[in-house]
């Protein structure tokens, strides 16, 4: 293979791009030479799951996908794949696909709230969404209409939804399920780098001497990542370490040197035992040099609530309430009581939530303070406090703690520090992920090879799409964000917008959708790519206010699900390789693939709906003056600039945003394109009848393309820099930023990273630009003499204390609830469970129950039990000797199987600063049913 | 006659129950069952081909296969064929039809007579010692009945089918009357039974009713002859002949009685 | 016997007793035949708790008692169609595996002990149904064919492996480095067959066409070293000097009488 790869490269017009990424493109080629004989056809593509990113290949005969293998090429997977990637070639062939667009109507066909689903054309689908956002845009203006997005969204689904929502309805009221899995991930890397996503790469993985999991079943959860952890410990078993940390044991620690068990929560006390540890014990194994030239200290307020409602809320009952109280005060813990002595607090006192509304604000604070602050985490305290399992002795817990601040502390030794949902869905989520950050710096263990707090994520483009296009309620493409002037300025320019079109009032984020739903200030929802009325916390009063008040509830969808199931209009959407597309993977590489085959039944594609609805508005109906709440005077009238700008006011969105002039010239067709479908550009056999009643024929211009080379824009020469499209459709991927055509393993390392090297501070350049100019203060609070400090180029180490989270088991509820997933299923198991194979393998979730505990509530294997708590319950199967083991006192029970409703149960409590669902704890009571 | 099937799908049914809603009056079935999950009642014809197949069974079953053995010793054997056995509803519906379509008439020359059943009682023991199983039942067609309509039939209403047209087709009263060797174990083990079916000759008319009806006419040697019980253990007591009788000349009487009335005599 | 005496001659009654003589043995053959093929289709898998399958055919009273039982409806009784003694009990894991019911409801209810409960007794406990042990079940035990487990190929698969119900003791992952990627290992499954139960879970997880990993009755699966060598390396293993040996049915080298004598052989050309 390596000689036929030399020629090529010899030969290659992209040899450039290819050698920078040390990617061979013959084999694509090859299989392209053998496609016309075998009767099917190879084609690249990404697996539709996970984050991971693992490059597939696609064979289609027919019309249809008759194979997949894992592309040998793909640097992250070389040809392997786990269980759910080996079934990808299955997830589209279900027998329940939605094929058409279904109403709820009565029995004159008229659209009713309380009607049953009928199909309907996508016409009459359009024009229902058109009245309905329309009546809600009039009563409520641009917030009351709202996306349920996703991370994923294709780039361009999700670029085009954006730009729809934020540039066309002024409305920022859309915020992806990533807000459930990677939000707490993200608010870290802003607050401490300045800029979004992990600063290293899956090579850490072959490159590092120690792996901690930290809240990531990466065994279950990130599979062939775990491939290859469990490769490396193989390569030197003696010298490669293994620990994982969880709240239950589980199949990560099948490889682990050491498992530590922790009490929910307390990984924040945790890391700052290893900090205290460095500063007080090991000062010699701070990188002084490091410290001094890149990193500041920094802090923030403690009294931020729990992001949840407060107490005394219409819609919540008395039950509810003790917890939501919470929101407003808490009484400090014993735990507490030591943890926040530094603020004057003890045990017993009040502890007012002040800062709900302002939690992520922070300052600098100097070396001393923070080595006050981490003064009580002694090992004794830690110990304590954090050990999870009570059938193991004090002293074995503490023996272990030591073993692992050893290896964090040992100079020489590389680590790698993961983490996923255990440290993300938690009411501190931001605060542990920033605490991981600080262990990592003050060892100089982060932006290195093989060194680094590296945040996994969970879905396929969480970073790709969710995160760098933007689908939240407060940002925009490449970490821009909606309420600095500056960045709406830049982006209404690449938009060809008039000045103050977007909106600068941070929108609704997922929960505050729901809430807001429920409060009737959103009237109109929309649910792309996502099934969010399954993976919300407190699931019953966000299905009541869908089902019992006055609004109307859009889901775009492959299969029925719960959400399908509580809205009341469904439209059947194209899966993944039904369309153009591309996503990002969690160590920034972004992978493109082509439109395989052709949608099943009147499927369309998400892009083909948002721009079919963006012809159904002129902006003279939503680029007038605009009242927004918490804004004085609204948004203003832009039509007077539109119109200097050629625009006038029947003009529709549809032309503004997607069908401009600028779109039109990427001409179809294109080399690219030649020999595969696109059903979006140029329709396709089915000759679907469209959103006009009539057969839908395409919109003629490379739409996929336009939407990226835009896209990039927004990132180019600011550390976001991508590839052009047909790069990508010849690369296994590209790690961004691309910067002349190469890719970048580690960000921030003037070594690696072209950013670092440019801005010219030795061997790290923190260039992100975020909360880069921090008021000074100590360890109570900022201190307005002082001024403010400018950080640019450096990262921060916050201190960040312990505090218990809002609820704990007590009594009534004496048990710890853990939610999370399996390997067997994606997510809400909307596609997975459709595979019968995968189906049959995992059928229903179970509860992992201690068989103590077992015992205690006179369960027997197997027996159906109760699981409830203050929000809801639920039934289902207790296992004591399966996969997951949880210590006395905590269940777990994964979230896949709506027969198995665990959301009704879990607590809507979210990370104040991220808005992100802790969905890791929650008190429960178990009985038998 | 309704009580009959009364008592056989009554049977079935708390079989059937057991299995499929959970009742626990009869778990199991005509094998053997848990009674009220207190005792157990067994096949004693099953428990004899074990027994000879070299297992060495437990007590439970054991006294489950006695208490039936003494019972139909009793109350005599072939009552299982005549008021338990699902097989009957098959046959008697062949012979039902039989007499319907009056295939009675054509009767073909078969080399089986009723002593055939013997000869598969001995074969079922014998080869029980040899091939090490219950020879019998791996084969049984009854067996094969029962435990289909409890746990679900499969092939088994094949074999089912092919005693069903035997009967109907090939030989009046085939399968109970000349093959069986239940029928011919509960015979001889029903040498003394007490419940027996009394003639008495002074009221008979000599119909013959009673032979048109009878699955084992040989039984009826005394009939229109002489006053007595009827004594042959092939007799399963099912009651048709006294049902038919129109002349009172045949009731089912007590075997003390029967004494009694020998010493009166 | 119907018949009067006095109208059958001699020769005749001869006839009929040869007649029936014969008709009985050619019933007897094809009888016995049938047993002898029924009885040694030993692919079945029987009930936890099963005596030697040989006891089992001759001990089951094929009264269904197990099956009504087994709460999972895992057990079925055989019928005509499935190859199988019929009427007596038995499993396919691919359909419904046994889910180990700690109680094991299926075995104190036979009549007959063709499912012992002894054999699930530990030998410290007293033989009661309260001290059974599930995991002491032998059903079966589960095989892997490597060439169609996708966890051999390198796919992230082990579904089988967190389906078992002694997960890590009778199933485990052996990880192996897979010089191919150079990056990733293998996570094979690996069948302890002294803990495996051969409840089937596995089989039925398994998500290849035909299952890769599967249940067969330990005797079908298993082979067997002689006993007149033992493990030096294993105390334990003195204990199989206790099994009955069998002698070897093949045969070594023998000579003939003359063959001392038969010296020109050798230079005979």
């Amino acid at each position: 293979m390596s000689t036929t790869r030399r020629e090529f490269l010899k030969n290659s017009a992209a040899a450039s791009v290819a050698t920078a990424v040390g990617m061979s493109l013959p084999m694509g080629l090859q299989a392209a030479a053998n496609n016309a004989e075998s009767g099917w056809r190879w084609d690249k593509s990404v697996c539709r799951f996970c984050g991971t990113g693992c490059g597939i290949m696609v064979a289609t005969k027919n019309d249809k996908i008759v194979a997949v293998k894992g592309d040998p090429a793909a640097p992250v997977n070389r040809g392997l794949n786990c269980i759910k990637g080996y079934f990808n070639a299955k997830i589209m062939y279900g027998e329940d696909r939605l094929q058409k667009p279904l109403l709820r109507v009565d029995k004159s066909g008229n659209y009713s709230k309380t009607g049953d689903f009928k199909a309907v054309s996508w016409k009459r689908a359009f024009d229902e969404m058109e009245k309905h956002i329309k009546s809600s845009l009039k009563e409520l203006g641009p917030t009351g209409i709202g996306v349920f997005g996703s991370g994923q969204y294709t780039v361009q689904e999700g670029y085009a939804a954006v730009k729809l929502m934020k540039a066309g309805f002024r409305s920022n009221n859309i915020d992806p399920n990533a807000r459930h899995c990677m939000a707490s991930a993200v608010a870290g890397f802003i607050q401490t780098f300045g800029i979004d996503e992990p600063a290293g790469c899956y090579d850490d993985i072959e490159l590092t001497d120690t792996v901690v999991t930290w809240g990531a079943n990466m065994s279950e959860m990130h599979p062939i990542l775990w491939a290859r952890v469990s490769d490396r410990k193989l390569s030197n078993p003696d010298k490669v370490k293994v620990v994982n940390l969880s709240t239950f044991s589980n199949r990560t620690s099948d490889l682990a040197d050491i498992e530590i068990i922790f009490k929910p929560q307390t990984d924040l006390a945790l890391w700052n035992y290893i900090a205290r540890e460095i500063v007080y014990n090991h000062p010699d194994s701070i990188d002084q040099e490091f410290i001094d030239k890149h990193i500041i200290f920094a802090t923030g307020p403690v009294d931020i609530g729990y992001g949840m409602r407060k107490a005394g809320h219409p819609k919540y009952s008395a039950k509810e309430s003790v917890i939501n109280e919470k929101q407003s005060a808490k009484t400090v813990s014993a735990a507490e009581g030591i943890s926040l002595k530094y603020l004057g607090y003890k045990e017993g006192d009040t502890l007012e939530m002040k800062n709900a509304a302002s939690a992520g604000k922070h300052w600098k604070i100097e070396f001393e303070d923070f080595k006050k602050a981490l003064e009580p985490y002694t090992l004794d305290y830690v110990a304590k406090t954090a050990k999870g399992d009570d059938n193991e002795s004090l002293v074995r817990f503490k023996e272990k703690l030591i073993v692992l601040k050893d290896l964090y502390v040992e100079k020489q030794r590389k680590m790698v520090s993961f983490w996923t949902m255990g440290m993300n869905q938690h009411t501190r989520g931001t605060w542990v992920n920033e605490q991981a950050y600080m262990v990592h710096f003050l060892l100089g263990k982060q932006a290195k090879p093989g060194n680094g707090a590296f945040s996994l994520t969970g879905q396929p483009s969480a970073c790709g799409t969710a995160r760098e296009v933007g689908t939240f309620a407060h940002r925009l493409p490449a970490d821009m964000v909606v309420a600095n002037p500056k960045h709406r300025k830049a982006s209404e320019n690449i938009w060809k917008l008039p000045k103050d079109t977007l909106n600068p009032k941070v929108g609704t984020h997922f929960m505050k959708l729901m809430r807001d739903i429920e409060d009737a200030k959103v009237k109109f929802a929309w649910i792309q790519v996502n099934n969010p009325y399954q993976n919300t916390a407190n699931a019953k009063h966000w299905i009541k206010a869908a089902r019992q008040m006055d609004n109307f509830i859009v889901c775009s969808d492959c299969y029925p699900g719960i959400s399908a199931k509580v809205s009341d209009l469904i439209l059947p959407t194209a899966m993944i390789y039904e369309k153009w597309g591309a996503y990002g993977n969690a160590e920034r590489r972004t992978q493109h693939w082509k439109q395989q085959v052709v949608p099943i039944g009147d499927s369309m594609s998400d892009t083909w709906q948002i721009m079919e609805l963006s012809k159904r508005f002129t902006l003279k109906e939503v680029w007038g003056a605009q009242t927004i709440p918490g804004i004085e005077g609204g948004l203003p009238d832009v039509m007077p600039e539109a119109k200097t700008m050629g625009y006038n006011e029947d003009t529709t969105l549809y032309e503004v945003l997607f069908a401009n002039d600028e779109a039109k010239s990427y001409t179809y067709p294109d080399p690219i394109g030649d020999g595969f479908d696109n059903c979006e550009v140029i329709g396709d056999k089915r000759n679907v009848v469209g959103s006009d009643d009539k057969e839908w024929k395409g919109y003629g211009f490379f739409i996929q393309k336009y939407l990226w080379e835009e896209y990039r824009k927004f990132g180019e020469g600011h550390a976001h820099d991508y590839a052009d499209f047909d790069t990508y459709h010849k690369v296994r991927g590209l790690k961004w930023p691309v910067v002349d055509g190469k890719e970048t393993q580690w960000r921030f390392n003037a070594k690696y990273d072209p950013y670092a090297k440019k801005a010219n501070t030795g061997d790290f350049a923190f260039y992100g630009k975020a909360f880069k100019n921090l008021p000074q203060g100590g360890l109570k609070g900022p201190d307005a003499d002082k001024g403010k400090y400018d950080l640019s180029n450096k990262a921060k180490i916050f201190f960040r204390p312990y505090m218990d989270p809002p609820e704990m088991p007590d009594k009534d509820y004496p048990l710890w609830l853990s939610t999370g997933r399996v390997l067997e299923h994606w997510h809400s198991g909307t596609m997975t469970m459709r595979v019968p194979e995968l189906y049959r393998a995992v059928p229903e979730a179970l509860c992992y129950i201690h068989p103590k505990d077992a015992e205690k509530f006179n369960f027997q294997q197997g027996d159906l039990v109760w699981v409830e708590s203050r929000r809801g319950k639920v039934k289902a199967h207790v296992d004591t000797r399966g996969r997951n083991r949880p210590p006395v006192g905590l269940v777990y029970v994964p979230w896949f199987d709506e027969k198995v409703f665990i959301n009704k149960v879990c607590l809507d409590a979210t990370c104040p600063i991220s808005k992100q669902t802790d969905f890791k704890k929650a008190a429960v009571k178990v009985y038998k049913a | 006659m309704w009580l009959r099937r009364f008592s056989q799908i009554g049977i079935l049914l708390l079989f059937i129950g057991a299995n499929k809603w959970g009742w626990n009056i009869l778990i199991g079935n005509l094998s053997s069952a848990y009674v009220f999950e207190t005792f157990y009642l067994s096949d004693p014809f099953a428990i004899l081909q074990i027994l000879l197949a070299g297992f060495i069974l437990g007590a439970d079953v054991l006294i489950g296969g006695l208490i039936i053995l003494l019972i139909y010793g009793i109350i005599g054997g072939r009552v299982f064929c005549s008021w338990v056995c699902p097989m009957n509803i098959v046959t008697d519906t062949a012979l039902w039809l039989r007499k319907k379509w009056k295939l009675n008439e054509i009767q073909f020359h078969t080399p089986i007579n009723r002593n055939i059943r013997y000869w598969v009682l001995f074969l079922a023991l014998i080869l029980s010692v040899f091939s090490g199983v219950a020879a019998f039942e791996f084969v049984s067609p009854v067996s094969m009945l029962h435990r289909g309509l409890i746990f679900g039939m499969g092939f088994g209403w094949a074999a089912v089918a092919v005693i069903f047209l035997f009967d109907l087709l090939v030989l009046k009263n085939g399968w109970c009357g000349h093959v069986c060797p239940i029928g011919a174990f509960y015979s001889v083990v029903s040498k003394y039974h007490w419940i027996k079916v009394q003639h008495t000759v002074e009221n008979c008319t000599d119909c013959m009713e009673c032979f048109v009806v009878c699955p084992e006419p040989q039984v009826l040697k005394i009939i229109g002859k002489k006053s007595g019980s009827i004594n042959n253990g092939e007799c399963t007591n099912c009651g048709r002949c006294i049902e038919v009788c129109d002349d009172k000349a045949l009731k089912f009487i007590k075997r003390e009685k029967i004494i009694r009335r020998n010493e009166n005599e | 016997m119907q018949r009067k005496e006095n109208t059958t001659s001699r020769r005749e009654a001869i006839l009929k007793i040869f007649q029936g003589a014969g008709l009985l043995s050619l019933g007897g053959l094809v009888w016995g035949a049938f047993l002898n093929k029924a009885s040694v289709s030993k692919l079945s898998l029987r009930p936890p708790a099963a005596v030697e399958e040989e006891d089992f055919l001759a001990a089951c009273i094929k009264c269904g008692a197990c099956v009504q039982a087994c709460p999972y409806d895992t057990l079925m009784l055989a019928q005509p169609q499935d190859n199988i003694p019929i009427g007596t009990p038995f499993f396919i894991p691919r359909i419904t595996p046994c889910y180990m019911c700690v109680d094991v409801p299926c075995v104190p209810v036979c009549p007959t002990t063709a499912l012992d409960i002894n054999k699930l007794i530990p030998s410290d406990k007293v033989s009661t149904p309260e001290n059974m042990d599930v995991n002491m079940s032998d059903m079966g035990v589960a095989v892997i064919d490597e060439k169609s487990c996708i966890a051999f190929w390198g796919i992230q698969c082990d579904a089988c492996y967190r389906a078992c119900p002694l997960i890590n003791q009778a199933l485990v992952l052996n990880f192996e480095r897979n010089e191919r990627t150079g990056k990733h290992a293998f996570l094979k499954p690996v069948v302890n067959p002294e803990i495996c139960t051969g409840c089937g879970m596995c089989e039925h997880a398994c998500v290849t066409e035909k299952a890769a990993i599967f249940v067969l009755p330990r005797k079908v699966a298993e082979g067997k070293a002689g006993n007149f060598y033992i493990k030096g390396w294993e105390a334990k293993d003195e204990n199989r000097l206790n099994e009955e040996s069998k002698e070897s049915d093949i045969k070594g080298k023998t000579t003939k009488k003359s063959y001392l004598n038969d010296w020109e052989e050798l230079i005979d050309e």
